[in-house]
């Protein structure tokens, strides 16, 4: 056993407690947090195998921006941040046999196919990743950065307000603009003051939660 | 120096059957969402891993594994932003990101 096996044992260690985490984490945050760690973990498995520059790639844009991404739509989503009921109709037990029964298979066939195989672990940098990407793979690099723009902004359209949207359904009504009163027609009770009906809309659902 | 294929191999399975398990049982959105990334960079250490064996096989240094990988994290990338675009809007109006709530296209 050589010292990037051990490495590549602790990388799956700390790898896989962390994705279970994510997955089992009863706070949404932490759950976020510990994906930091599971991510980092498979740019640490690139170092092993010598992919340099993907390491950092997947350092730069997983951990580093669609991590934060992530925190962004909890926060804007309202997640409960504390503990939550977090199982879904399915339950546990299907998932879990499902893909309990996927890992037994998967190892397997790995350990069937490949138990024995060996790597040789030479680093290839940046600049021979970039040799065949703008040479050999030219056009789909290309096509890539268009997909990249078309997703960005069907996302910002997608996310966008639409006319006649109603406002943030959860905001407190202690959180908003205090609304101006209606003026009321003489025959209101005095002392009862009457907003403008989404504002009332607004209260009633948030005495709902 | 030389290492055994079957780690990052294993990695990546356990990887994979994690995001699975977090698919099918989560029910915020997000969290889904979540699960489906781990899914995705378990199949970027499966290319990466499968082109260092390539290489290993036919004596070439193969950049193909690598450069299929970090297609999929671009897409990976892209993926979140679209998603989180719908999931915010599911929240507007619908007023939850639980998954069990979105089933107006339910038969």
């Amino acid at each position: 056993m050589t010292v990037i096996d051990i490495a590549m044992l602790a990388i799956t260690v700390v790898g896989g407690a962390s994705a279970l985490l994510v997955v089992t984490a009863r706070n949404v945050v932490h759950a976020a947090l510990y994906l930091v760690v599971a991510l980092l973990a498979v740019a640490a498995t690139f170092l092993v195998l010598g992919a340099e520059f993907l390491a950092w790639v997947q350092v730069l844009v997983y951990v580093g921006a669609v991590v934060v991404l992530i925190l962004f739509g909890l926060m804007l989503t309202r997640a409960p941040i504390g503990p939550m009921a977090q199982h879904n109709d399915m339950g546990k037990l299907l998932p879990l046999s499902v893909s309990g029964g996927l890992f037994a298979l998967l190892v397997v066939l790995i350990f069937g196919s490949f138990g024995d195989a060996t790597m040789t672990i030479d680093v290839t940098g940046a600049g021979a990743l970039g040799d065949i990407l703008y040479t050999f793979w030219a056009f789909p690099f290309m096509a890539l950065g268009f997909f990249l723009t078309v997703a960005l902004i069907g996302a910002v359209v997608i996310a966008r307000r639409e006319e006649g949207e109603g406002p943030d359904p959860h905001i407190d009504t202690v959180e908003r603009e205090r609304p101006t009163p209606v003026p009321t027609d003489a025959s209101a009770t005095p002392g009862v003051t009457s907003y403008p009906d989404e504002v009332a809309a607004g209260i009633a659902t948030g005495e709902e939660e | 120096m030389q290492i055994q294929a079957v780690y990052p191999l294993v990695f990546a399975a356990l990887l994979f059957c994690v995001g699975v398990y977090g698919v099918l049982s989560r029910r915020n959105a997000v969290l889904v969402l979540m699960s489906v990334e781990l899914m995705l960079a378990s199949v970027t250490v499966n290319l990466v891993a499968f082109g260092r064996l390539a290489a290993e096989r036919t004596g070439e240094a193969l950049l193909t594994g690598q450069s299929f990988a970090l297609f999929v994290l671009a897409v990976g990338a892209a993926e979140v932003g679209v998603g989180l675009a719908i999931i915010l809007l599911l929240y507007r109006n619908r007023a939850s990101v639980n998954i069990d709530d979105a089933d107006l296209m339910k038969y």
